[in-house]
């Protein structure tokens, strides 16, 4: 076999709570640390432990980390899935098993090279604690491997410190199970005819490997959120736990006060109720949340862009409908959350693609929010969520936070007149003033019900009308205020529109079709509503393929209804099985069907 | 007209025409409520009164004028009051809520804003109906108490009051529409109270919980009240003069002091949560309709001291106090690499 340098995918199969993950990231953070780029995708279940669950890392020169579905290595931990494991590896791929999982040898087939290894026993030779044994057979692998792949054994001792920092007997007896695989795979594995290596490249430089949740929390620290509510929920849970460990490091006082207020709530009914108090107060509030979360949500967040409250709303998507598929992958949120609520409501949504549009949209979303007085949706996904991600490094906010249309007592004495509801400006966005506020003009009261430009109660239909159209001049207003689509014209006059996390595989994806002799325009939306530049874009091309993981085509729905002459210009593919999109599974159902020519 | 300490008139405290039927119960705690903010000085300014939904939660429309109001949704005016208490702590904020609200749709938000001790009053206008849905039973309503059709309530009913204590609730206390020597004094103890004071407020239906089989009735109410104390407020400025032998002085952390001089039976221990506990399990098997203050414990930390805001109002901080530094970003950056 041939040598093979940077590029190759390496899976393992364990079994869920046996605390593989911190053996993966380390092996996937020494590559990247390397300067090779790198990304590593969780594929684990709904379940605290005992269920299978698989992590791959994609390792590529030219930045490639879309889901493989065959690895070229393979470490087998988990009895349970061993022999339909076997399929998982591609033809010539190295395929490792612990002999703990008690493979059928004459299963084992003869286009992959398999290799038994006694992990307990190795891990045995660290510890003889059973507890400790079960975690450090996942050290034990990664030493193996960071020997076979010719991975330096400082690099990997950094990281085994980075990750256990400030753990110094954790860190030891972790570094020493690295050991023992490294010379296992001296003593015994030589005569192996290995051609995967890992090669030292300056291709990560700057860049960091973060997860989606992780970005976001952090953005909405920067982007001024005091004021937190949620109710936990896979594949939410984890960034409002990180915006909390945030604050706890950046938003406390030497007295211990605290520069921000979160609540665990009783559930999302709650959770949202207290982002609508907290923001009609005037506080930057948000919420983390999924599917099932929104679906609960519908009420309040219908109230809030009625009674125009500003507050955000963050939807890590996983796959539904219903409970679905909880720790899978999934776009399927977009509908509803553009027009979550009974009665005419529509809300915009931000669409990052990766951490560092995480980072950043936090603070766009907050802007957008206080000064149209309106909910906003940010739609993230369990695979951006929680997975590395390569990133380029987060970008300190370039303006000031925009706090909207807020009226104090000074400027209610000047003006001498307020009204809630009234259109001042002609762009729908009418003014504000806070609880507290100490002037006679500044109260006023804030309801669900139909209400007149002074907040008065109102059943009046002309009123009524006055009030819905003046919602839609808003809507108009927002369009203006979202930032432009991301654009590369190709003279196919085929193109690709897509958003969120499919951007990882946009490259790739092109340069597949490419070798079919396709090529097409890309267009990646950053915010619903569409920005002006995206009805140029769809007026310039004859096919758009709408790239988006659910089943109906929902953006494309989206677009076919902001865009009805260009209806028939559009297409997609149900892709709803929950795993991070593969290109070599994509590209063959696009060329099938046609949809880029 | 006379004026309190801030200069404002009992007519400062006033709200819009009530829009509710005529003797309705509601009105009187409405104008209960505007002698309280009025009596203590309340800054109408700083206050913010929330509501959810139904006949109850239209009422802060009716009193105090110059604060800043909100009819939310059904059942959620408490994590309503939770976003706005929180991020500004120097609030007064007056909840009102019906049994429909509490007691049914928003059951679980009542119980959580208790566990975690929100300072607000928060008053439910319990009739044990739905009123404007035309009188179908609430789950307050009693077992064996008819609707104005006839048919007879068969589940058992909710008692706030013992929710309340059990979920930690350090002030907790029934009344009478109708009784503003009673009520007047408990909300301006109320409005002191640092955490949730509760006060289920028996406020009869005219409409539709007003006929004989209805256990929440004027006449009903008359018959079986059963008055544990009477009360007195004292302001913290000013001097005990009168001698309070034989009554339970209760001093607030403001230092106001509540006068609880016993009416029928016994004296009860207002700071003994089994004997608040034994006496509205009583109450309920005996049918007697107890009225006063049943718990006080001013002990418990508020959300606001869990959550270490007491002296910050989150809504007023600008970018300095909120975005932390270049470096700081970098810093943590750097862990990621």
């Amino acid at each position: 076999m041939g040598s093979v340098i940077n590029d190759f995918t390496i899976s393992v199969a364990t079994v869920n709570g046996s605390g593989s993950q911190s053996a993966n990231n380390i092996l996937m953070r020494s590559i990247f640390r390397m300067g090779v780029p790198v990304e590593g995708k969780n594929i684990f279940p709904s379940n605290i432990a005992g269920l299978p669950t698989w992590f791959s890392i994609r390792v590529s020169d030219k930045g490639y980390t879309s889901r493989k579905s065959k690895a070229d290595i393979f470490i087998a931990m988990n009895k349970a899935t061993c022999e339909k494991d076997l399929s998982k590896v591609r033809s010539g791929g190295l395929y490792f098993y612990s002999t703990a999982v008690k493979l059928d040898e004459s299963l084992l087939p003869d286009d992959l090279i398999c290799v038994p290894v006694d992990f307990n026993q190795l891990a045995g030779e660290v510890t003889q604690s059973i507890q400790l044994k079960k975690l450090l057979v996942n050290m034990v692998y990664v030493g193996l491997l960071a020997e076979l792949l010719k991975i330096p054994e400082d690099v990997v001792n950094e990281t085994v410190k980075f990750q256990f920092k400030g753990k110094e007997s954790v860190f030891k007896v972790n570094q020493d199970a690295v050991s023992v695989g490294r010379r296992y795979a001296q003593e015994h594995l030589q005569k192996l005819d290995w051609p995967f290596h890992v090669e030292k490249r300056e291709l990560t430089k700057d860049k960091i490997l973060i997860d989606g949740n992780t970005a976001s929390a952090l953005g909405l620290v920067y982007a001024g959120c005091s004021f937190a509510s949620w109710y936990p929920i896979t594949p939410s849970s984890s960034l409002a736990e990180s915006f909390e460990s945030f604050c706890e490091q950046l938003r406390v006082n030497k007295d211990g006060e605290h520069r921000y207020a979160m609540v665990q709530a009783e559930d999302e009914l709650a959770a949202i109720s207290m982002v609508a108090g907290a923001g009609w107060a005037g506080g930057r509030a948000m919420t983390a949340t999924s599917g099932p979360g929104i679906s609960l949500m519908a009420e309040a967040i219908g109230l809030m862009y009625f009674a125009e409250i500003p507050g955000v709303i963050w939807d890590v998507q996983r796959m539904g409908p219903s409970t679905g598929l909880p720790t899978r992958t999934s776009q399927g949120d977009v509908l509803a959350a553009a027009r979550l609520s009974h009665g005419d409501t529509r809300h915009p949504i931000f669409f990052p693609s990766d951490p560092a549009e995480c980072f950043e949209f936090a603070n766009l979303a907050f802007d957008l929010s206080e000064r149209a007085q309106t909910p906003v949706f940010v739609l993230t996904d369990l695979d951006l969520g929680m997975n590395f991600w390569m990133s380029e490094p987060f970008q300190y906010p370039k303006n000031p936070m925009d706090r909207g249309k807020v009226l104090n007592a000074e400027d209610l004495k000047r003006l001498g007149e307020f009204a809630r509801y009234k259109d001042v400006d002609g762009d729908g966005i009418p003014y504000r003033t806070l609880p507290g506020t100490p002037h006679d003009l500044a109260a006023y009261f804030t309801r669900g019900t139909g209400h007149d430009p002074k907040a008065e109660y109102s059943e009046d239909n002309v009123n009524y009308q006055a009030l819905l159209n003046r919602l839609d001049r808003k809507w108009q207003s927002i369009q203006a205020l979202v930032p432009p689509p991301d654009i590369k014209m190709s003279d196919s006059g085929f193109a690709v529109i897509y958003f969120g996390s499919t951007d990882r595989i946009m490259e790739e994806f092109a340069a597949t079709m490419g070798e079919s002799g396709k090529s097409f325009s890309r267009l990646r939306l950053k915010a619903y509503p569409f920005h002006k530049d995206v009805t140029d874009f769809i007026r310039d091309h004859k096919k758009i393929f709408v790239l988006e993981q659910n089943q109906s085509g929902q953006m494309r729905e989206l677009l076919s209804h902001a865009y009805p002459q260009w209806a028939d210009k559009f297409c997609g593919l149900p892709l709803s099985d929950g795993m991070p999109l593969s290109v070599e599974e994509l590209a063959p159902k696009v060329l099938q069907g046609g949809l880029l020519g | 007209m006379a004026s309190n300490e801030l200069g404002f008139e009992r007519n400062d405290y006033k709200g819009k025409k009530s829009t509710l039927c005529s003797g309705c119960g509601h009105d009187s705690i409405t104008n209960h409520i505007i002698s309280a903010l009025f009596q203590s000085s309340v800054n109408p300014y700083d206050v913010a009164k929330l509501s959810g939904i139904g006949c109850s939660s239209k009422t802060p429309t009716y009193f105090l004028e110059k604060s800043a109001g909100f009819n939310s949704l059904h059942g959620r005016m408490a994590p309503l009051a939770t976003g706005v208490k929180l991020v500004n702590p120097k609030l007064t904020v007056v909840g009102i809520s019906g049994d429909g609200d509490s007691a049914s749709i928003g059951l679980g938000g009542f119980c959580h804003l208790l566990r975690r001790n929100l300072p607000m009053v928060y008053v439910v206008e319990n009739n044990g109906v739905y009123g404007l849905t035309k009188g179908q039973f609430s789950a307050t309503a009693d077992v064996g108490s008819s609707r104005k059709s006839g048919e007879i309530n068969s589940f058992s009913s909710i008692d706030l009051c013992s929710v309340a204590i059990e979920m930690g609730c350090g002030f907790v206390a029934r009344s009478f529409s109708g009784d503003a020597k009673q009520l007047v004094p408990l909300l301006r103890a109320a409005l002191e109270f640092n955490g949730t004071a509760f006060i289920d407020i028996i406020s009869p239906c005219v409409t539709f919980a007003n006929h004989p089989g209805s256990t929440k009735s004027y006449d009903a109410v008359k018959e079986h009240k059963w008055q544990l104390q009477e009360l007195g407020f004292i302001e913290s400025k000013e001097e005990i003069t009168a001698d309070y032998e034989g009554s339970t002085v209760i001093t607030m952390h403001d230092g106001s002091k509540l006068v609880l001089t016993k009416v029928d039976g016994d004296l009860h221990d207002v700071t003994d949560v089994m004997a608040a506990q034994k006496l509205l399990f009583e109450a309920r098997q005996n049918q007697q309709f107890a009225t006063g203050l049943f718990y006080f414990n001013e002990e418990k930390p508020t959300l606001l001291d869990q959550q270490s805001v007491t002296g910050t109002e989150l809504y007023r901080l600008g970018e300095s106090e909120l975005r932390p530094s270049l470096e700081q970003l970098n810093e943590i950056q750097n862990q990621y690499r």
